[in-house]
């Protein structure tokens, strides 16, 4: 019976445990490439060049940092619950990939086969990332760990009432939590759904910021501060599953916003006739990325980066041809949606996670109690105030037959006039008092 | 209690006033600094200041030295601005000879000391951007830094601890091209002033963390004895250069900034608006350095006669003093330093009292403080 | 005598050949420029105070303007010498009166910064140690200094309650000799340990005399010699 059963299992449910386990594979190294990018990005903000010893470019700089933090010994606090120690990342980085199960990262590319709660079940799942962070400041047996791990858990349960408020607004007009639902409705539309719910997608962006622990908001985790948060006593590999699992997180979250709000896999004006040779443009992107890299080739200074650069001048064209040679051979036609959509996606979450990086390399930090304050005293009310408009505007048109962008821009207007209002607020408390005042969700003050 | 790394048994929750101890080794007091902060809560009721790590002894190893020899150490207490304290140390002592450099040594020791406070305050700018959050002005600063460092190795062969100046003048010629580096550092300085600004002067998050953050009243930075930037941005419209010039500041044309507030927005603005003076100071004394000696009468010894003589300057960090007592040697029977880092971070105290403790490093970051002087 | 061999290394720029007898002619050259002291001790055999043409010009001048007046006035004996060292004047006071003299200044003689508070150790001297408070007024524009002689156990008054900086200065004073001011509140080590013995900036200390009893203990170094 067992085998019978298993074999049949395997027949049915194959493609998903290959995507899943491409998934646990390789999202960890692709989390390890974000970091380099970052760095690189980083570096590039700052008038630097950053990593570029470990292979060229320090393309290899991910192998190498894994290689190091697998080969560290591995310091367990003595007074600690050893079996929560090592659950705790275990549980931050399962969660992480858990949600990326639910996520169409192109129109068939995805583990679970459209959850009936799609959107709900990778926020949901995504949520439970932070029983990994307390746990993690419970673990280390240290109080600055703790204080560091529940004020990290506050920002991110403040926050993912935010999004998940903003994030309503898109569900309204999508009208399911289905992914797929949701993208074709995009599609139907013609329009991305940030153009039709933009107050929500900003909001949504500074609620998944905040989500993710980067800055502005990484207070917990600052090194400048004196609670040097909660993934202090970690080293080895387990700091890099917190790590990892943080970049996967981002990228989680830059999925859902992609999907919601920026159309998911959908090119730019999806659905509209006469622009249906922008379907041509993956090819001709990466074609020319393959070219700028061959004309930088010739500027390289050492030979092996020379080589180097044609390696990756030739892995584009030979992507571009894979885009184009559906266009050419008929029999391989089916594949077409597929690929543009796998591009666009992909796209849309660098493009996500770019603006992520530069935020973090452009803005000061705040301090706790002023992150708090934005959250619970600005992006909600305004989150719920965001609904109500959407809502408003949908009845608007279906109801009273407005036009549906006269409506959109009144109470996209209404609810900007009510942003300005709360942040006017906010700024007259903070000149009125000489310093913040209590936090509001400070849950270890005496 | 104190706690310098947590204990089982202590309590955190609860506690009426819980000593949380900063440093020695921290990323943010900008040297070894060690304060302790009574908190309740989340709020700062009182510091202690545990300092003196980096105690070198410099006023007893002066009377043990001749006065030549000794200027090289007070490069080493401010050593991010080691040409000011030259400035100041040779200036004492040429007035206790009773003799003034020439005007080319005055000039030039202007331009360079003026560079110099640029240098500081761009190493303090970068430095406060990065404890408050702020990832990208510290490279900015520091390549813009560089350039002026690059002036001063080819100038006279060190960057940092520089002892460029002698007892009497200069010992180096300004070199070929000394204008012509000054002139273009300043010409491409506007534009990274500029560059600074944009990035934070008018961010709301930089101005929520530093907006009436560690307020000092003028009153209070008197009593207290803090002076400089400190004194300036709350309020006090005073500058030693300007009120008793020394060196070349006589014959150029700047203004003082000045807060309103006393806080650390301010500060943050008056050292910017000062690296601009210094800029303009620097342009105008290019156009014309006077031609002559650049070493004035002194000997090879240097006894000056008994007695004791004081004298101070703006350092980029507040009035540097130096106290000489001479009695008639070869060696000073007494030099005293009067530090501004170590003066100005008494007044922590009173800025940080009331605040949370998030907001210690920005306060502290606005001191503006170099261990290597507080503790000489 | 000395002065014989000194000539060859320069103390000032006076300009004096080896043989005394080319003196005379080099007389009507550089009369205008040699201070007018070295010129009538010619002769170089009886010459004493040869190093001193530099003495005239930067001795310790007495004092009496309106601002020495006023004080005169005000505290009569306490002000025991009013002097003017190359231009800079400074008042030697009695330690009595420390209090009230330094009171007097920030109130009335508007002296509302202590610019620094040291003191310099004369261990020939009955009087041991002398205070220095170097004021500035910020409405004059004008520096005062307070030399305050005080013997080896006295115990001055502190400042903290007039100038609050005061309280780190006197403290590093404490620290580098030993000097306790009554009324500091927290009168303590600054810049060395809490455990240390001896004061360092007294000239009875010197690299042997060090506390490596406290250096050996905490650091584990055998220093000094």
């Amino acid at each position: 019976m067992t085998m019978t059963a298993l074999l049949q299992f395997l027949q049915t449910w194959w493609v998903e445990l290959v995507c899943a386990v491409v998934i646990v594979a390789v999202v960890p190294l692709i989390a390890g490439y974000v970091v380099l990018v970052e760095r690189k990005l980083m570096a590039d903000m700052q008038a630097r060049l950053g990593p570029m010893r470990v292979g060229p470019h320090g393309l290899l700089q991910p192998i190498a940092d894994a290689v190091k933090l697998l080969i560290k010994e591995d310091i367990i606090p003595r007074d600690s619950d050893a079996f929560i120690f090592w659950l705790a990342p275990v549980i931050s980085m399962v969660a992480a990939l858990t949600s990326m199960g639910a996520i169409y990262f192109g129109p068939s590319f995805r583990v679970a086969d459209d959850i009936n709660v799609g959107i709900l079940f990778i926020i949901g799942v995504s949520s439970l990332g932070f029983l990994g962070i307390i746990l993690g400041g419970w673990a280390s047996n240290s109080h600055y760990s703790m204080i560091g791990a529940i004020r990290s858990t506050a920002q991110l349960v403040s926050y993912e009432t935010a999004g998940g408020l903003a994030i309503i607004s898109a569900l309204l007009l999508s009208g399911s939590l289905q992914v797929r639902a949701i993208v074709d409705a995009q599609a139907s539309h013609h329009m991305w759904f940030i153009f039709m719910a933009p107050i929500g997608f900003f909001m949504y962006l500074v609620a998944s910021i905040a989500e993710t622990n980067r800055a502005p908001f990484d207070l917990p985790e600052a090194e400048s501060e004196l609670v040097a948060g909660y993934m202090t006593e970690y080293s080895g590999f387990r700091w890099a599953l917190y790590f990892l699992g943080e970049y996967a997180n981002m990228i989680v979250v830059a999925s859902v916003a992609t999907t919601l709000f920026l159309g998911g896999w959908l090119r730019p004006f999806p659905n509209v006739q006469w622009l249906n040779w922008i379907d041509f443009l993956p090819a001709l992107l990466i074609a020319a990325v393959g070219g700028y890299c061959i004309y930088r080739a010739g500027k390289q200074p050492v030979k092996v980066q020379v080589w180097f650069m044609w390696a990756v001048a030739l892995g584009c064209f030979a992507v571009a041809l894979i885009y184009v040679l559906p266009w050419i051979f008929a029999p391989l036609r089916f594949a077409i949606p597929g690929l543009n959509g796998a591009f666009w996606f992909l796209l849309k979450v660098a493009a996500y996670i770019y603006v992520f990086m530069w935020l973090r390399f452009t803005l000061p930090r705040y301090r706790f109690d002023q992150l708090m304050h934005l959250g619970w005293y600005i992006l909600i009310p305004l989150a719920i105030v965001n609904v109500f408009s959407v809502g408003v505007a949908m009845l608007l048109e279906s109801e009273f037959g407005w036009n549906r962008w006269l409506a959109m821009i009144i109470t996209t207007a209404f609810t900007l006039a009510i942003s300005v209002y709360l942040v006017h607020l906010h700024d007259k408390r903070a000149a009125a008092a000489s310093s913040a005042t209590a936090v509001t969700s400070d849950s270890y003050a005496g | 209690m104190d706690h310098n790394a947590t204990h089982p048994n202590d309590t955190l929750l609860g506690a009426d006033e819980l000593v949380l101890n900063m440093g020695p080794q921290h990323p943010s007091t900008h040297g070894v600094l060690r304060v302790k902060l009574k908190l309740d809560g989340e709020r700062v009721r009182g510091t202690e200041c545990v300092i003196g790590y980096l105690h070198r002894g410099v006023e007893k190893i002066a009377e043990n030295r001749t006065y030549q020899q000794f200027a090289p150490y007070v490069d080493r207490m401010d050593y991010v601005a080691a040409v000011s304290n030259g400035l100041g140390y040779c200036e004492a002592v040429e007035k206790l000879l009773n003799v003034e450099a020439p005007p080319r040594a005055k000039v030039i020791r202007t331009i360079l000391t003026e560079l110099q406070r640029i240098a500081s305050h761009l190493v303090w700018l970068g430095t406060h951007a990065l404890d408050i959050g702020a990832l990208t002005p510290l490279f900015y600063c520091f390549r813009e830094r560089e350039e002026i460092l690059k002036i001063f190795e080819k100038y006279c062969g060190a960057r940092l601890t520089t002892h460029a100046f002698r007892i009497g003048g200069l010992q180096y010629e300004a070199y070929d091209g000394f204008e012509k580096d000054v002139e273009r550092f300043c010409k491409d300085f506007e534009r990274h002033i500029q560059e600074y600004v944009d990035l934070l002067s008018g961010n709301s998050i930089w101005i929520g963390r530093t907006r009436n953050i560690g307020v000092l009243s003028a009153a209070d930075c008197i009593a207290l004895g803090a002076t400089g930037p400190i004194l300036r941005a709350s309020g006090v419209k005073w500058d030693l250069r300007k009120a008793q010039p020394y060196a070349a500041y006589d014959r150029y044309q700047f203004e003082i900034p000045t807060g309103t507030n006393g806080d650390t927005y301010d500060r943050y603005m008056v050292r910017m608006e000062e690296m601009r003076q210094s800029r303009l100071i620097c342009l105008q004394a290019i156009e014309n350095i006077p031609e002559g000696p650049i070493f004035g009468k002194v000997g090879k010894v240097i006894k000056p006669a008994p007695g004791e003589i004081y004298h101070s300057i703006e350092a980029p960090k507040g009035i540097l003093g130096y106290y000489i007592v001479s009695d008639g040697t070869p060696q000073p029977y007494r030099v005293r330093i009067r530090p501004p880092s170590f003066i100005n971070l008494q007044a922590l105290d009173k800025m940080i009292r009331g605040h949370l403790v998030a907001d210690v490093v920005a306060v502290i970051g606005t001191l503006d403080i170099v261990l290597g002087e507080v503790d000489r | 005598m000395a002065d014989e061999s000194k000539p060859p290394e320069k103390s000032e720029s006076s300009e004096e050949p080896q043989p005394a007898s080319s003196a005379p002619p080099q007389k009507s050259v550089p009369v205008s420029a040699t201070p007018p002291a070295a010129k009538p001790a010619a002769p170089p055999a009886a010459k004493p105070p040869a190093p001193a043409p530099k003495a005239p010009p930067v001795a310790q001048t007495p004092l009496d303007n309106d601002l020495v007046r006023r004080y005169r006035e005000r505290f009569g004996a306490a002000i025991i010498d009013a002097l003017e060292d190359r231009k800079q004047p400074y008042l030697v006071i009695d330690a009595a009166q420390f209090s009230e003299i330094a009171r007097y200044s920030r109130d009335e003689e508007k002296f509302d910064l202590l610019e620094d508070f040291t003191a310099v150790d004369w261990p020939r001297r009955e009087k041991r140690f002398d205070l220095i408070a170097i004021l500035y007024s910020f409405p004059h524009n004008t520096r005062l200094r307070l030399k305050i002689p005080i013997a080896a156990n006295e115990q001055p008054s502190s400042l903290t309650a007039i100038w609050p900086t005061a309280d780190w200065l006197e403290r590093e004073i404490y620290d580098m000799f030993g000097i306790e001011f009554s009324g500091h509140p927290g009168l303590k080590r600054i810049l060395l340990p809490d455990g240390w013995q001896g004061h360092p900036l007294r000239k009875d200390y010197d690299i042997l005399q060090q506390d490596t009893t406290w250096v050996r203990e905490n650091l584990g170094i055998d220093s000094g010699q």
